[in-house]
């Protein structure tokens, strides 16, 4: 039997244990998950579908008034309906009382969003491998393209807390295509910390509107999560303040479709102290990428290798100072780690609830599989599970908008407990759907991915 | 000119609907609610006739609990220039809500009135009617177009109606429901919902407008409508018809 598993996009976590999502030796091995397809029916009733402000109109069905809903067949295509609708509506995610009321109202404008952009498309995106860079534009419309970056450069000014809110409520529909948006922030985000005036001001009205898309390149093919150890060189030649770049970096997010590398690079010694940081233009001569990844999932993000020959960088794209670059890379990734963790947790809470719904309809022995004890034992642990993880993402968020000294740890726990948490739950997810888990016209099975 | 906007705190679109064990209502406890598809899509045509030039200032409303201050505050983000609470705990129907406008329309003088057509938990379409009537002014419901010229103090709406498209000319000030193709609402951004903190929300009471709350209509039962019963088949066409006249009695 050929046994599929899918792969984060690795972000290293050099100095604290890599969080596996396959655990080579394990039973889980044997239940592995299948990412792809989901074949929705949107809900015909009632569907309101809306536009941004960049005026893209959609259409909309007639209808006035929602009916009482019938209990559907055993069919698969009712069962996967149902599940929608129901999927739909649980997105309450008991942990209201530790949001404020903005968080409330950006958590409601995430979901209007991704339920109207994301959910209809997600499975075709993945089938596909389709980037939905269109879409991403239209995120980026409302703020999405740059959530920590100033007013200033057409960011949205907001602290971690709330983009772990946000990111959660997108993940929920589409765990991969988020989890681009997230690192494509985390670029934008590391341009507003450690970039000079100039460089915010050049750099990052194009990142905040996503007319311009960022990519995030630390590993090589002999360093990942002993990052320090890389191997891209930047030189300076006499008589020029222009840096050299030649290495390859591995992996990377957005490969190829990107159109800004923020690339870390060696400049001076071994170690990470000899790290610079370099924003490297797509159309720079000497840049170009490797195949895209043929991934087990999150096929609706590109990722390839990104190969520097020669690549000429203008000194004023230098990012920080030289040396510096690894500080600002590992200050990136807290950031980056805490997303991630979130995506994991919008992605359960979806297979949490596709799962309570397929079990509230799904009869055998003469009643709907919810009304047996182990049913209800499996998914309360699943919720606990989530709502663990959730618990740890805003832990690791707030600490990392007080700037608490344990941010980094915070956020390493955060992202380790609940990329394996949520593997697991998606895995329970699966398995309560029975024989149907497996097949790829359920939701279910496409939310495996992490 | 100023367009008053009244939206409306219903039960999410997508939420499938329980009714109340003692059949007195159906189940909103904890369960996820939001401003009108019909109150957005107006509220939306409000923001665009200000943006073309139309309009100064668009005025949202909303009626009952301090719950309501939620779909004031989404109002506010999508746009609107400032929010009024009119705050009550009673159950309002259409006849209240009507009266209660009458009143704001009395102290803010808007020159346009924009409501959806019907609230999506009710299903009334009745508020616009008769707020049109208790002022007096002109009406036009269903709204699948609402065009106005510079300067003009006059509005062209096309309705929809049962045998097709029809438009009239209204003298301003005048009633307007939305009906779903008038447009796409647009969603609120990130930095609009914080703006919107900044914007205000007065809080005005029934008496304040002069309207004494009276129950004129009593909600005798709620239930849900009859499980759909299988199909049969018919052995011929005469059964058919005979099925079709004297069971289903539609010829």
């Amino acid at each position: 039997m050929l046994l599929q598993f899918n792969l984060p996009i690795p972000i290293p976590i050099p100095c604290f244990p890599t969080s596996s999502l396959i655990d080579m030796g394990s039973f889980q091995l044997s239940r592995a998950l299948l990412g792809s397809r989901r074949n929705w029916v949107v809900r015909s009733q009632a569907s309101l579908t809306r536009f941004c402000s960049s005026g893209v109109i959609k259409g909309v069905s007639d209808t006035s008034s929602p009916s009482v809903h019938e209990s559907p067949s055993a069919s698969a295509s009712e069962h996967a309906v149902a599940n929608a609708s129901e999927a739909i509506l649980k997105s309450r995610t008991w942990n209201e009382h530790q949001l404020t009321a903005d968080q409330l109202q950006f958590r409601s404008l995430a979901s209007d969003f991704a339920e109207n952009e994301l959910m209809p498309f997600a499975a075709q995106w993945d089938e596909q491998k389709h980037f939905p860079v269109e879409v991403l534009r239209k995120a980026a419309g409302l703020g999405f393209g740059g959530l920590y970056c100033g007013h200033d450069v057409g960011g949205s000014g907001l602290s971690r807390a709330d983009g772990a809110v946000i990111f959660e409520a997108l993940a929920y529909a589409d765990v991969s295509t988020t989890a681009y948006l997230t690192i494509h922030n985390m670029c934008a985000s590391l341009i507003e910390r450690y970039g000079t005036e100039d460089q915010r001001q050049d750099f990052l009205r194009e990142l905040t509107s996503m007319d311009l898309l960022a990519s995030y390149c630390l590993t090589e093919p002999n360093s990942g999560s002993d990052a320090a150890s890389l191997q891209t060189t930047a030189r300076r030649q006499a008589g020029s303040t222009d840096y050299i770049l030649n290495g390859e970096k591995a992996f990377i997010s957005g490969g190829g479709a990107a159109d800004v590398y923020l690339v870390m690079a060696r400049t001076g010694e071994a170690g990470p102290k000899g790290i610079s940081c370099f924003y490297v233009d797509k159309d720079s001569k000497g840049l170009s990428f490797g195949r895209q990844e043929d991934k087990l999932g999150w096929r609706s993000q590109p990722t390839s290798s990104v190969i520097l020959d020669d690549v000429r960088v203008p000194e004023r794209c230098l990012i920080g100072k030289e040396g510096e670059g690894f500080t600002i890379a590992m200050s990136a990734l807290d950031g980056g780690r805490i997303n991630i963790a979130t995506c994991s947790v919008g992605g359960a809470q979806f297979c949490v609830d596709a799962a309570q719904g397929y079990v509230s309809t799904r009869k055998q022995f003469g009643k709907a599989i919810i009304d047996f004890q182990n049913t209800q034992f499996k998914l309360a642990d699943m919720l606990t599970k989530v709502q663990a993880s959730r618990c740890l993402v805003l832990n690791a968020a707030t600490a990392l908008d007080s700037k608490a000294p344990w941010a980094s740890a915070s956020a390493a726990m955060a992202k380790r407990f609940a990329t394996d948490e949520c593997y697991n739950v998606a895995n329970d997810a699966l398995q309560l759907h029975g024989g149907y888990g497996y097949l790829k016209d359920y939701a279910v099975c496409e939310l495996s991915p992490f | 000119m100023k367009i008053m906007v009244a939206v409306k705190r219903v039960i999410d679109y997508a939420v499938k609907i329980r009714v109340k064990a003692d059949k007195s209502g159906v189940e909103t406890t904890n369960v996820k609610m939001a401003m009108n598809p019909f109150c957005e899509i107006a509220l939306e045509e409000a923001l665009r006739l200000r943006e073309a030039g139309h309009a100064k200032e668009v005025v949202v409303v909303s009626m009952g609990g301090p719950q309501c201050a939620e779909t004031l505050r989404t109002g506010l983000a999508m746009g609107a220039d400032r929010a009024i609470h009119v705050s009550t705990t009673e159950l309002l129907h259409p006849l209240t809500v009507a009266k209660l406008l009458r009143g704001l329309a009395e102290s803010e003088k808007p020159n346009m009135l924009l409501l959806g057509k019907q609230a999506i938990d009710d299903d009334a379409n009745q508020t616009g009617q008769m707020i049109a009537g208790l002022l007096h002014w002109p009406q036009g419901t269903f709204a699948s177009k609402v065009a106005m010229e510079k300067g003009s103090d006059s509005v062209v709406v096309e309705r929809e109606v049962d045998g097709g498209l029809e438009s009239l000319k209204l003298q301003l000030p005048a009633v307007i429901t939305a009906d779903l193709r008038l447009n796409q609402p647009r969603y609120a951004t990130l930095p609009n919902i914080m703006k919107a903190k900044k914007k205000p929300i007065s809080q005005v009471t029934p008496e304040q407008l002069g309207v004494k709350i009276s129950r004129d209509l009593e909600i005798v039962e709620v239930i849900e409508p009859p499980k759909r019963k299988a199909g049969v088949m018919v052995a011929s066409v005469d059964e058919l018809l005979d099925k079709l006249k004297n069971e289903a009695r539609v010829i």
